[in-house]
């Protein structure tokens, strides 16, 4: 058995348990033990006594191990590098290399449970530190603070380079029991533990502080275990405000009852009447439903479409919708195209094929010529329809009752453009179109019997290629594709 | 007016907005500079807690609670008595920088009541964040409460100085803010935060070119967006709401959606309901939130249209669970990863955990106890190498009476408290 007396800090206990390693030393014959701290250069004598000669390659380590074993060396068990020069062990010489994998194993158990609590103890110091201001801010030096705290653990290292950044254009120390940590705008400073008494007693802004943290606090939600399960009373004593918790809890109860009981608003409620510069919440006119506007005919007018279908509720989906995309174009245009539904560019853009499937017809209308500007470009149904998967919005189909009760618009707008030639883009705006039973495998192409235009052309919808996968078969249809449009403005 | 009193008046006015968040925005600190002070990155830091248990990261203030909305709810509607205050903007940039230096804040959450009108009151607001940011190089969290009928430019510029930007949608349905808040309107709400995704993934694909770093502008709300809405306070049931933010997520692509039990405020007004929901209810539906967002459950899964309203008594995961016995149980030692996160009592970190450890070995009861699974919530749905549970069991009808954990001490004490103030005990 040998003794093995470090200075208590992660880089001194790697640099021992890695020539123990090396020299194969079992843990079971090595007793570790704390040394002074700030004394590195009295262990090094020892070590290199000590050590038997450190040959061969050193041990390689698990990097997951490593990072634990930094933050299990702040814990303030004695037992810590005893365990850590166990696991390493059996991590180098004992065969077990996935052994950090494996959480159910009692020593890394017990590891991770130390290093847990070293981690909440950072995390609180980096929100319980309070700092005082000592002094401010002149020609030759910058604004001074002074905090005050007091860890569980050996921390103060270790998080120090978090509030340097965070505060590195102010002086500060943050003083504790063990170890003191103080910044210059250049470098961190580590001495001594000092007493409480060290320690600035007061700020002014505190007061500033203890109003701001009564007055967010809703009394009619007391939750003390929360409270209490995230700022345990070992801190209070060090915060400002905690005085407070007392005071605001108690009369939490009454405070509540008194809201309660007390007679609602004497001011009458008074939104009948807007004020100035509230804009008004849109008051059509005239709104019909998708039928009813169909049935004026000729009468309808562009404004009276617009506004009625941007209000439409004949169905469920514009609940999920962000707003009607109706069709865009001239309304004396010659030629149009009808898709089927929008997607989720089309949804917030409120103008229809403007996403990917909208890049890949533009593609295609500039190949064969056509000017976009030029078409009534639109929609069977006129609001998105979707699911969403994770953070993304798929597309589905609309049912035929859904285009059934949107079919009204689509056919509106017919109506208004009288496009000679319009050109059904998939089986949606086919079936709404030329007729139920529209199967796009066997009649895509011409479809005389369609009254709705001089010329009624189907063909497939642009989502189409990009679902498909590149290839000459994909170049094939595409060129299908395009010819069709042609063929169709003929 | 006082500055503290100010303070007073206009941290009340704000304190109803539950969102406290101070994490997801990029990583920036003061390091190697010679002006400003903050940073940000990883995980938000909750500098305190107040009794009502909820953490308090940033400065949360009204630059106003003058308003001249009349939304029912609101404590700082126009036809409330709650007094008035109005901060001036060098007043909320100096407390901000000061609380911040001395380590009481992550940074600052600035709303405000609409005076005049949106875009006045949006341009006071920018104007803060503007001054933080460029005057004072602050560095720390800014999460700017943007009003959807704001002009695109001043919203474009809250997004380049703010890390976070919000629109609470307030109530799920527009029946509801017709009757509640009778100036907001769902699909104008719901149009501007499209246009904030918008921007911010424009934003995203702007920062992946590559330009050199320098010539990059600031990132646009690098933290995303996030709304919220207020619960009990209209008769929507719960299954509205979780619909409700099922679109925000999908459509607009929001980080979080914070849920806020309505509570009885001062100077109340008469067409609200006088009781507060349990806050068990909201509770409920921020766990449902959570399994919409990470275990893939849909909305249909946790409020099905028979059962809209969640179960307060047990957690939806569980309640789906019971609702849903023919697909268990699941063994653990095979199940896909999918399964697994629908056993009650293991969460996500538990599935990670299993899906390692079983590569190298095979999982018995204990080994699940050590991982610090709950057995007795899970035990009817799973197997193991040691365990295969009765099918009895599973079918019992009294699983469910077996598994709802008895009524919590808290709340027994909170209706204690209220008794004991209504009756002028204590």
């Amino acid at each position: 058995m040998q003794t093995v007396a470090i200075e208590p800090r992660y880089d001194a206990w790697r640099a021992r348990a890695r020539s123990l390693l090396v020299a194969a030393v079992p843990p079971d014959s090595v007793l570790w033990e704390d040394g002074e701290r700030g004394n590195a250069s009295l262990f090094e004598d020892i070590e290199s006594d000590a050590l038997p000669a450190a040959s061969g390659k050193p041990p390689r380590i698990p990097r997951a191990f490593m990072e634990l074993a930094e933050l299990v060396s702040c814990h303030r068990t004695d037992e810590k590098w005893g365990l850590l020069y166990r696991v390493a062990w059996r991590l180098t010489h004992g065969d077990e290399r996935q052994l950090m994998q494996v959480r159910v194993d009692a020593d890394v158990r017990k590891l991770e449970g130390w290093a847990a609590a070293v981690r909440r103890d950072r995390h609180k110091m980096k929100a319980f530190v309070r700092f005082r201001k000592v002094g401010e801010a002149s020609a030759n030096r910058r604004e001074q603070f002074v905090a005050w705290f007091e860890p569980e653990h050996a921390i103060v290292e270790l998080t120090a380079p978090f509030f340097a950044k965070r505060f590195a254009n102010m002086d500060w120390s943050i003083l504790t029991p063990l170890q003191c940590a103080h910044w210059d705008g250049a470098t961190l400073r580590f001495t001594e533990g000092v007493p409480r008494a060290e320690a600035p007693q007061e700020d002014a802004l505190e007061e500033y502080w203890r109003s701001y943290y009564a007055h967010i606090f809703n009394p009619a939600r007391l939750k003390l275990d929360a409270m209490q399960s995230e700022m345990p009373k070992k801190y209070w004593k060090n915060l400002p405000e905690a005085p407070l918790i007392a005071e605001l809890t108690s009369k939490a109860a009454n405070r509540v009852a008194t809201m309660v009981e007390a007679p609602t608003s004497r001011r009458a409620h008074v939104s009948a009447r807007l004020p100035a510069g509230v804009p008004p919440t849109e008051s059509p006119v005239s709104v019909l439903a998708p039928v009813d506007a169909l049935q004026c005919g000729e009468d309808l007018s562009w404004e009276v479409l617009r506004t009625s279908a941007r209000h439409c509720q004949a169905c469920p989906l514009h609940e999920r919708a962000t707003q009607t995309v109706l069709g865009t174009g001239p309304e004396d245009a010659e030629i149009m195209l009808v898709g089927e539904q929008p997607g989720d560019a089309e949804d917030l853009a409120g103008a229809p094929f403007v996403g990917s499937a909208g890049a890949l017809l533009d593609g295609a209308l500039t190949d064969i010529g056509l000017d976009r500007d030029a078409l009534y470009i639109t929609n069977t149904v006129k609001h998105f329809k979707w699911r969403r998967e994770r953070k993304r919005r798929l597309h589905q189909t609309p049912t035929a009752q859904e285009v059934h009760v949107c079919r009204p618009w689509v056919l509106a707008e017919i109506m208004k453009v009288r496009p000679r030639v319009l050109i059904c883009l998939g089986a949606t705006a086919a079936k709404a179109l030329i007729h139920p039973k529209f199967a796009m495998a066997q009649q895509r192409g011409p479809c005389p019997d369609c009254q709705l235009a001089e010329r009624v052309w189907a063909t497939w919808h642009p989502a189409y290629f990009l679902r498909m996968p590149g290839g000459q078969a994909r170049d094939r249809q595409l060129a299908l594709w395009k010819a069709d449009l042609t063929n169709a403005i003929a | 007016m006082q500055l503290k009193t100010k303070l007073e008046i206009l941290a009340d006015a704000a304190k109803y907005d539950a969102s406290c968040a101070s994490s997801g925005s990029v990583r920036r600190h003061s390091g190697g500079t010679t002006k400003g002070v903050g940073s940000t990155g990883g995980a938000g830091i909750c500098h305190s807690y107040a009794p009502d248990g909820r953490c308090i990261s940033l400065l949360k203030v009204l630059l106003t609670n003058a308003c001249i909305y009349d939304c029912h709810y609101c404590v700082n509607r126009r036809s409330s008595d709650v007094r008035r205050a109005q901060f001036t903007v060098e007043e909320v940039v100096s407390l901000t920088l000061e609380f911040y230096k001395r380590n009481y804040i992550e940074g600052l959450f600035l709303s405000s009541g609409i005076i005049r009108n949106p875009d006045h009151t949006m341009e006071r607001v920018v104007e803060v964040a503007r001054q933080l940011r460029v005057d004072h190089a602050f560095r720390g969290y800014i999460h700017l409460k943007t009003i959807p009928e704001a002009s695109q430019a001043l919203i474009d510029q809250a997004g380049e100085y703010a890390d976070r930007i919000s629109i609470n949608i307030e109530l799920p349905t527009q029946q509801s803010l017709d009757r509640l808040a009778p100036e907001k309107n769902l699909n104008r709400t719901q149009q501007a935060m499209g246009g904030i995704r918008q921007r911010i993934e424009a934003d995203g694909e702007r920062q992946r070119s590559r330009v050199p770093e320098s010539a990059k502008p600031r990132p646009f709300a690098p933290a995303g967006q996030s709304s919220q809405m207020i619960v009990g306070a209209d008769e929507a049931p719960d299954r509205q709401l979780l619909e409700r933010a099922d679109v925000l997520y999908g459509a607009y692509r929001l980080k979080r959606v914070y849920y806020s039990a309505f509570s009885p405020i001062p100077s109340t007004s008469p067409i609200l309901p006088v009781q507060q929901p349990p806050l068990i209810r909201e509770h409920r539906l921020y766990q449902s939130d959570w399994l919409m967002r990470f275990y893939g459950y849909t909305v249909d899964e946790i409020a099905p249209s028979d059962h809209p309203q969640l179960a307060l008594d047990i957690d939806p995961k569980l309640a789906w669970a019971l609702r849903s016995r023919d697909v268990f149980p699941v063994d653990v030692n095979r199940g896909s990863r999918e399964w697994l996160l629908r056993v009650p009592g293991i969460g996500v970190r538990s599935v990670e955990r299993i899906l390692k450890i079983r590569r190298w070995s095979s999982l018995r009861l204990e080994d699940l106890r050590k991982l610090g699974i709950s057995l007795k919530q899970c035990l009817p749905f799973i197997i193991t190498v040691d365990h295969h549970p009765h099918r009895l069991g599973l079918d019992s009808d009294r699983l469910r009476e077996r598994l709802a954990p008895k009524p919590t001490q808290m709340e027994f004490a909170f209706a204690q408290a209220k008794e004991a103030a209504r009756t002028g005990e204590q």
